[in-house]
């Protein structure tokens, strides 16, 4: 029994651990990059496996009770609409004619 | 194992605090509408996270109405900032 409990808190270590990785890996991203669609594009992914991975892990940590289902519902939901909602916005923001930024050109070069 | 989770929590409040740097300073509108969608989004792990430290199972539901919540928000405002209107036409 306590072989399982401690695959079970591993588990739920490593999935966190992931997700927590995922999560500053987006907040770096939304505070460094350079233009919208960069953000966007860093943010989305990034918070969409990290809010998972952690959901996961506490589904795994909860073990078979009617909360873990909601948990994992919550996951579904977020899988499915942190997307769209990335989506929605970078359509507005292309839309509405927000220019895409472009590396600054070195002319000196030539 | 609550002290993981405690520490989980606290990691996420500082993204969501980082985050809200973005929301004040981002140059467009776009840019704070996404500051808050992640935000949101942090708020609802750390509310499931707080479900299992404190077991209280009603917390779920909060997190599950803020879920849904943020979702409409960003879709709603997204659908004002391009078409300047909220309602279809009428035929």
């Amino acid at each position: 029994m306590t072989g399982f409990e401690g695959v079970v808190g591993a588990l739920t270590i490593v999935f966190g651990g992931i997700g927590a990785l995922f999560f500053l890996v987006g907040t770096l991203g939304v505070l460094r990059l350079p233009d919208f669609f960069c953000r966007t594009h860093a943010a989305t992914k990034c918070d969409t496996v990290g809010a998972g991975s952690v959901l996961i892990a506490l589904a795994i940590f909860n073990g078979l009770e009617v909360s873990s289902i909601k948990i994992l519902v919550l996951a579904a939901l977020i899988l499915l609409t942190s997307p769209t909602s990335a989506h929605a916005l970078a359509r507005a923001a292309h839309r509405t004619g927000l220019k895409p930024w472009a590396a600054p050109q070195d002319d000196s070069r030539g | 194992m609550d002290g993981f989770f405690w520490g989980l929590a606290i990691f996420l409040l500082v993204n969501a605090f980082a985050c809200l740097w973005r929301a004040y300073a981002g140059p467009t509108i776009v840019d704070r509408l996404l500051a808050v969608n992640i935000i949101g989004t942090k708020t609802l792990v750390v509310l499931v996270l707080l479900t299992l430290v404190f077991r209280r199972a009603l917390l779920l539901d909060v997190a599950l109405v803020y879920g849904l919540l943020n979702f409409v928000v960003t879709i709603v405002a997204t659908r004002f900032l391009e078409t300047g209107r909220l309602k279809g036409d009428w035929s």
